[in-house]
């Protein structure tokens, strides 16, 4: 069945998508060889690896099935931290040819490294993802991540030329420009976070460029987290097909794993990032299909291997087969991080449910701020919406009930009473690159 | 004779009503009346301009959120019952009245009264069947 793809010479699929479609079994012997290379290769070169290892009396002979991986110790994002900037890397300076960065908002980054055939490998999955997005030679991709230490811009874009498509690295911002770009150059994907194109679909509109109209079909967006009821207001506004794409820093960067052209979860690139889903209190694997943190071991890093690196991110591993014949696994989408999670007067509050519950109202609204403050002891909760023009009224009862339905929206969501502040369209900051929607001053 | 109001939302926050004033100011824009609506959250500011369609094209450049809505403006007499007389008819015609102001015209012994009713032309034929002076623009306006 999968010669058929590759034959058909409308199909979608490249041979760089190959190990996509590996047998289960082969698959699975190669992630259990690799995963024995890795936890020798790091035990070996890693002081803090080896010392966990040790308090926890694993040794790299103790790997004799893939199921062992859970007699390995866990990290977190303060292991990061606390060997800033080197201490976690596993070869030396020699081999590195690249670092990268997390735009981290407090304290230091997170720092990571590549030698040059992680940057190779890191390629491969980029283009693996580009691919599963129906993009070819012929595509122009205008890349709106930022370039810099954000592993999003250069990511994308070796991934991209590696692909073989056409290549515009216009980076972060500039709107105007980059929708004067869209337009000449006639693009047909762009790859940013799901915040900065609402804002270029806003943008857009403003400069009487109906998005609609121009050749672009495809978006590839990720970085933050973001809900189907988001993607549905993306496409209606803009008719292009929008893809999940995911990825963090710590394990590469974006092509961890790809939504495919059926969006139902995302394929993760499992011989290379192989997945766990843990009890996020016991940190016992739990089965696929059961909700958990999402847990990583980069089979094939060399740089800087990470294993079973804790992302903070929920997901479920979805274990039936995918119907565009990918045999790789799925994760449901990241609708939350247990990073993001408020706990408002007790209760657990996901800013995604939020976002879900503005965009279920009429006449959507996709732009908005969370701010959580204290009064009297008390957690308060207000979300900030801009409205749309058609929904202004001269009559304050006609707004009362717009405000009335949106608090209603979220309430029945959340459970929790929500002011809703109804704001100018614009008013509201725009983000070029991941979106800061929450502000808690609760602790300040 | 219907005429044109602006509504604007006002945003409860300092400087948002200087910042609508200065922009009418600054396109040479006289403000005739208005009147603000205002709740805990937010205000709605309406007012009554002859350049109405510049108005709303610069208020709108300058991000505000604008919707034109008509309005009857009737003529009365600055005097006890000049209202009750007028608000006599649109119940009797059975006609809502969504909400209403009024100001006094040119220091004459005449008010105005500015509806918003649920149904304009149905209240202007009442009115004017009473032999109520509906005003249109260009008296409003001189």
């Amino acid at each position: 069945m999968n010669a058929n793809y590759w034959n058909d010479q409308n199909s979608p699929v490249m041979p760089i998508s190959a190990p996509d479609f590996m047998p289960l079994n082969h698959l699975q012997q190669l992630q259990l060889y690799r995963l024995q290379q890795l936890v020798k290769f790091t035990y070996e070169r890693v002081e803090l690896f080896r010392d966990r290892c040790k308090e926890s009396g694993v040794k790299p002979e103790h790997i004799k099935k893939l199921e062992d991986i859970s007699l390995l110790p866990t990290f977190t994002k303060t292991d990061l931290r606390n060997t800033y900037p080197f201490g976690l890397f596993a070869t030396p300076m020699s081999e590195i040819v690249r670092f990268h960065a997390s735009s981290g908002t407090t304290g230091k980054p997170i720092v990571v490294a590549y030698t040059q055939n992680d940057l190779r490998l890191w390629s491969e999955c980029i283009q693996r993802a580009l691919a599963a997005c129906g993009l070819s030679s012929g595509d122009i991709i205008q890349n709106a991540y930022g370039y810099g230490l954000f592993t999003g811009g250069l990511g994308l874009h070796q991934g991209a030329t590696d692909l073989g498509l056409t290549v515009v690295p216009v980076s972060g911002g500039n709107t105007e420009r980059q929708i004067m770009l869209m337009r000449d150059f006639g693009t047909t994907a762009i790859s940013c976070t799901p915040s900065y194109f609402l804002h270029l679909i806003e943008a857009a509109k403003a400069q009487n460029v109906d998005l609609r109209e121009l050749p672009l079909r495809a978006g590839i967006f990720g970085a933050e987290p973001w809900t189907d009821e988001m993607r549905r207001h993306i496409e209606m506004e803009s008719d292009i097909e929008a893809f999940d794409i995911y990825g963090l820093t710590e394990i590469c960067g974006p092509g961890v794993g790809i939504e495919c052209c059926k969006h139902e979860g995302l394929h993760i690139f499992e011989d290379h990032f192989y997945p766990e889903i843990l009890d996020p209190d016991t940190l016992e694997p739990l089965p696929d299909g059961e909700e958990g943190e999402l847990v990583f071991t980069t089979l094939t890093k060399q740089a800087m291997p990470m294993i079973r690196y804790r992302t903070r991110d929920l997901s479920v591993i979805l274990p039936e087969p995918c119907s565009c014949g990918r045999h790789i696994r799925r994760i449901q989408r990241i609708h939350a991080r247990t990073d993001d999670m408020l706990i408002i007067r007790g209760i657990n509050v996901f800013p995604s449910q939020i976002e879900a519950s503005l965009l279920s109202v009429s006449g959507a609204m996709p732009h908005y701020a969370i701010i959580v403050s204290r009064e009297n002891n008390l957690d308060k909760l207000e979300v900030q919406v801009e409205f749309p023009r058609e929904k202004f009224s001269d009559k304050i009862s006609e707004i009362e009930k717009l405000r009335g339905q949106i608090g209603d929206a979220i309430q029945r969501t959340i459970n929790l009473a929500v002011t809703v502040t109804l704001a100018e369209p614009n008013s509201l900051p725009r983000s070029e690159g991941k979106a800061r929607r929450v502000t808690d001053l609760r602790n300040k | 004779m219907k005429i044109q109001q602006l509504a604007i939302f006002l945003q409860n926050k300092p400087g948002h009503l200087s910042g609508i004033c200065k922009t009418l100011a600054d396109n040479d824009i006289n403000i005739v009346t208005l009147s603000l609506a205002d709740t805990q959250q937010f205000g709605i500011l309406r007012v009554i301009v002859k350049e109405w369609e510049l108005a709303a094209q610069k208020l709108e450049e300058a991000g505000y959120l604008v919707q034109l809505r008509e309005v009857v403006a009737v003529e009365v007499d600055d005097e006890p019952g000049g209202m009750h007389k007028i608000v006599e008819i649109i119940g009797a015609a059975n006609v809502n009245i969504e909400y209403v102001y009024a100001f006094t015209f040119h220091k004459s012994s005449r008010a105005v009264l500015v509806f918003r009713f649920d149904d304009p032309d149905k209240a202007a034929d009442a009115l004017r069947e009473a032999n109520i002076n509906v005003l249109a623009e260009i008296e409003l306006f001189g």
